[in-house]
């Protein structure tokens, strides 16, 4: 008589320790929060101790959640040998780097208005330009644009190293926590409370926050690249790596504050005037270069050659490229502050060292463009390539402005006025959201298993709409910016001013309404790009096995 | 290709094997600049000149400070005269470093949608900044700056200024014990034109003591923000200020 095999039991279902500490964690950061939401200065205060604590709550009961709902074995590092990637919390990010750019842009629609149209003001507390200000540059920098890096890099860690990306929880911690400190951030901006400081206006909790976040990014980010079964490292991966570490190193150091009570958002930095002034331009341009440049350079060198199906340029001037950029640009940041109480000899190295910069700027936009060598047709018929490349033209367009501007002589005439905002937008239009985009673009089919995006024709549509909107923006700021520059030091025959400032301002409106008409159009584009993307998860065609062939790339070498 | 340069080029490959020794490069490469821009402005006594007169805020300019960040104002207005013909001709004396350095933290700004106000102090009135506050175009018809009507009805809350001012003495701020503890009698005292203000003066010379937003029943925002603007630029006495003497 056979007997019956011995009952084979299960493997018992424990909770990792992550899970283990993450749930402490979260019940003691609600327990905190309710406290402070308690006893807290102010009701704005109160509000963002009550965000906290719901989110820590939420937190709790979605670890729980998951945990009883998961099988016992956490996913497998790989399939049938082959690497298990992780792609959900990119697909996230992903989704909520199109919402904020939606969003961002709309913010700034509405205070290009505002400039044109003042009484567009209303009157009221948090609909104020000085408010919203930096609720659009945040939301545009660092929520479209923070989503776009933490997805795409974890995207492309995985595919370059092929490995599954590090942790289990920890990514989506990343994810979700970088958004959750964007709300914070944002409805702090609101409400007031700000510590006054251009792209770093979070206050203490939010930026002690952000700083977990970021370490765990890290980490993440590192231990994939520790993992890879390849012996190199992409040249996307050193991008990506430099952008992570120095945002950190600068995030320290210009938000070295003092809060004044744990119970009030209020804190006071530890630099002062002059210094103060020199560690935030340090940091506001090297935010410029590593969080908008360096990173959107590691997407410049993943999605192009692999939309293109071309290798990069040049593996050695890929290597000149990253250490020259990554040196130089961290010397920039005095070119803010040309002509200001700043010791001239900071000043001189900063326009110096900005002058140089433009060297490898270009080296990085050849790279880019030369990628293209052999494929340049596809320029005509694929809209996103088409994308990328105008991206990388746009690049090399600010990255020789930028260098002319920093020039004192220009400066004088450039700095205070709205040429500083042309130029930023041909930067911030032309260079990141279009490179994103087109990675955005490449992405959705890649994540959902879709053939391509629903429709190339609105890609297309999307293109042009977007072109004419940034064409409209820089050139107005551009006649804008000069007319202002020279409105201020224009003297009649007699040797007084030419005008009252009232006059220069005056002389704005009708560049302001092109400006904000541009704004217009380039959220009109993102409109369209959004409804590609819920049309192409909902309805496009799936792809077959034989259009996943060819999806490797080579490492750097 | 000589295969002397080639082999520097593969060199590179220990960058590209060893994720530590990637990122040490990568930290060593991107701390350079920084340090020598930064560091030397701490030691360098050419830094910030030797000049009379400027003090730290008294509690309501503090008050008044906190509030000018709390909305934005540097988003449009700067904080900083540049030494150009036309800046120091419309504005005033080019701003020193000096004139910052209790500043946490500093308002130069980086753009003028609006006028510079690093000198704004005294050059209008209380009830033109009063009404220009509440509704910028009744005083400055194509002016397009927002309306901030709600400040003048709002009632300034300044009961935890002393502990502001106890964190600014931590970061380098000369608030004396006395300052901070008679915080509240000074605030109370600047805005009171009846007040007995010998103390306050003495700690906070050149203070402006009045009623600024032109409503003595309530001690508002807008009294705070007026008292702030109108004592910016007005420490510093430039007849008496000698350039030369911090040549170095």
């Amino acid at each position: 008589m056979p007997t019956a095999p011995a009952p084979t039991s299960l493997p018992r279902k424990s909770m990792t320790n992550g899970e283990m500490l993450l749930l402490v964690v979260f019940a003691l950061l609600a327990l905190l929060s309710i406290a402070v939401m308690a006893k807290a200065h102010t009701s704005a205060y109160g509000f963002h101790a009550f965000l906290f604590a719901a989110a820590s709550i939420a937190s709790v009961f979605a670890i729980g959640n998951r945990y009883m709902d998961r099988p016992a074995e956490l996913p497998p590092q790989t399939i049938n040998g082959l690497p298990n990637y992780n792609m959900a919390p990119v697909k996230v990010a992903t989704l909520l780097a199109v919402f904020w750019g939606i969003a961002g842009f709309l913010v700034g629609v509405v205070i290009a208005l505002q400039l044109a149209f003042p009484v567009l003001n209303l009157d009221l507390p948090w609909t104020a330009f000085g408010r919203l200000r930096p609720l659009h540059t945040s939301a545009v920098i660092f929520a479209f644009g923070g989503n776009v890096l933490i997805g795409t890099s974890f995207y492309v860690v995985q595919r370059t190293c092929h490995a599954r990306l590090a942790g289990d929880l920890a990514p989506w911690f990343v994810v979700l926590g970088y958004n959750f400190f964007i709300l914070v951030a944002g409805t702090g901006y609101l409400l007031g409370i700000t510590q006054g400081k251009e792209y770093a206006e979070p206050e203490w909790y939010s930026d002690l926050f952000l700083t977990v976040v970021w370490v765990t990014y890290f980490l993440v980010f590192l231990v994939t690249i520790l993992k890879r079964k390849e012996p190199h490292i992409y040249v996307a991966n050193w991008f990506y790596l430099a952008f992570i570490v120095t945002i950190a190193v600068l995030h320290l150091g210009n938000n070295a504050t003092v809060p004044v009570s744990l119970f009030s958002p209020q804190s006071y930095i530890v630099w002062s005037g002059v210094q103060d002034a020199m560690v935030q331009w340090w940091y506001g341009h090297n935010a410029v270069g590593f969080f908008l440049t360096a990173g959107f350079l590691a997407l410049m060198y993943y999605f192009i050659p692999k939309r293109a199906n071309r290798p990069v340029y040049s593996y050695r001037l890929s290597i000149v490229h990253f250490w020259a950029l990554i040196f130089l640009y961290i010397w920039a940041g005095p070119h803010h502050l040309h002509y200001t109480a700043l010791p001239d000899w900071a000043q001189t190295l900063g326009m110096t060292f900005s002058i140089m910069l433009w060297m490898p700027s270009w080296g990085g936009m050849i790279n880019g463009l030369m990628t293209l060598s052999g494929a340049w047709d596809k320029l005509r018929t694929d809209p996103v390539i088409r994308m990328m490349v105008v991206s990388v033209a746009f690049y090399g367009m600010s990255t020789f402005e930028g260098p002319m501007m920093s020039v004192k002589a220009v400066n004088s005439l450039s700095h205070y006025t709205e040429w500083t905002i042309g130029h930023v937008h041909s930067g911030a239009l032309g260079w990141v959201a279009y490179i994103s985009f087109g990675a955005i673009y490449c992405l959705v089919p890649w994540l959902w298993h879709k053939k391509e995006m629903y429709s190339l024709k609105a890609i297309n549509w999307h293109f042009w709409i977007s072109t004419l909107g940034i064409v409209l923006y820089i050139s107005s700021m551009w006649v804008a910016g000069i007319l202002q520059g020279l409105m201020w030091r224009a003297y009649t025959s007699l040797g007084f001013l030419e005008y009252s400032f009232i006059e220069t301002v005056e002389a704005m409106h009708p560049l302001y309404v092109i400006r904000a008409l541009g704004g217009i159009l380039f959220l009109a584009g993102a409109l369209i790009m959004a409804w590609n993307v819920v049309m192409t998860i909902r309805k496009a065609e799936p792809e077959t096995a034989a259009n996943t062939a060819g999806l490797t790339l080579a490492p750097a070498e | 290709m000589s295969t002397k340069s080639a082999s520097l080029w593969a060199k590179h490959a220990i960058f590209e094997k060893h994720s530590s020794i990637l990122l040490l490069g990568v930290l060593l490469v991107i701390s350079i600049g920084g340090l020598v821009e930064i560091v030397p402005l701490f030691y360098l006594k050419s830094t910030i000149e030797t000049v009379e007169g400027v003090r730290p805020y008294s509690p309501l300019e503090l008050a008044g400070r906190k509030i000018y960040v709390r909305e934005g104002c540097y988003n449009c207005h700067s904080q900083m005269v540049r030494p150009l013909r036309d800046e120091v001709e419309r504005y005033g004396h080019y701003s020193l470093a000096a004139e910052s350095m209790y500043d946490h933290p500093f308002q130069w700004g980086s753009k003028r949608t609006g006028p510079d106000l690093a000198r704004v102090g005294g050059k209008y009135s209380d009830l033109w900044q009063a009404e220009h506050l509440a509704n910028p175009r009744a005083v400055v018809p194509a002016s397009i700056m927002p309306g901030y009507p709600w400040l003048a009805q709002t009632r300034l809350d300044a009961k935890h200024i002393a502990k502001d001012m106890k964190v600014l003495r931590l970061e380098g701020v000369p608030y004396t014990d006395e300052m901070i503890a008679s915080a509240q009698d000074d605030l109370a005292a600047q805005i009171n034109p009846d007040a007995d203000t010998d103390a306050l003066m003495k700690r906070y010379p050149k203070a402006q003591v009045r009623d600024f937003d032109g409503n003595p029943g309530l001690v508002s925002e807008a009294d705070a923000l007026i008292a702030y603007l109108q004592m910016l630029g007005t420490l510093v006495d430039f007849k008496l200020y000698d350039n030369k003497a911090n040549v170095r």
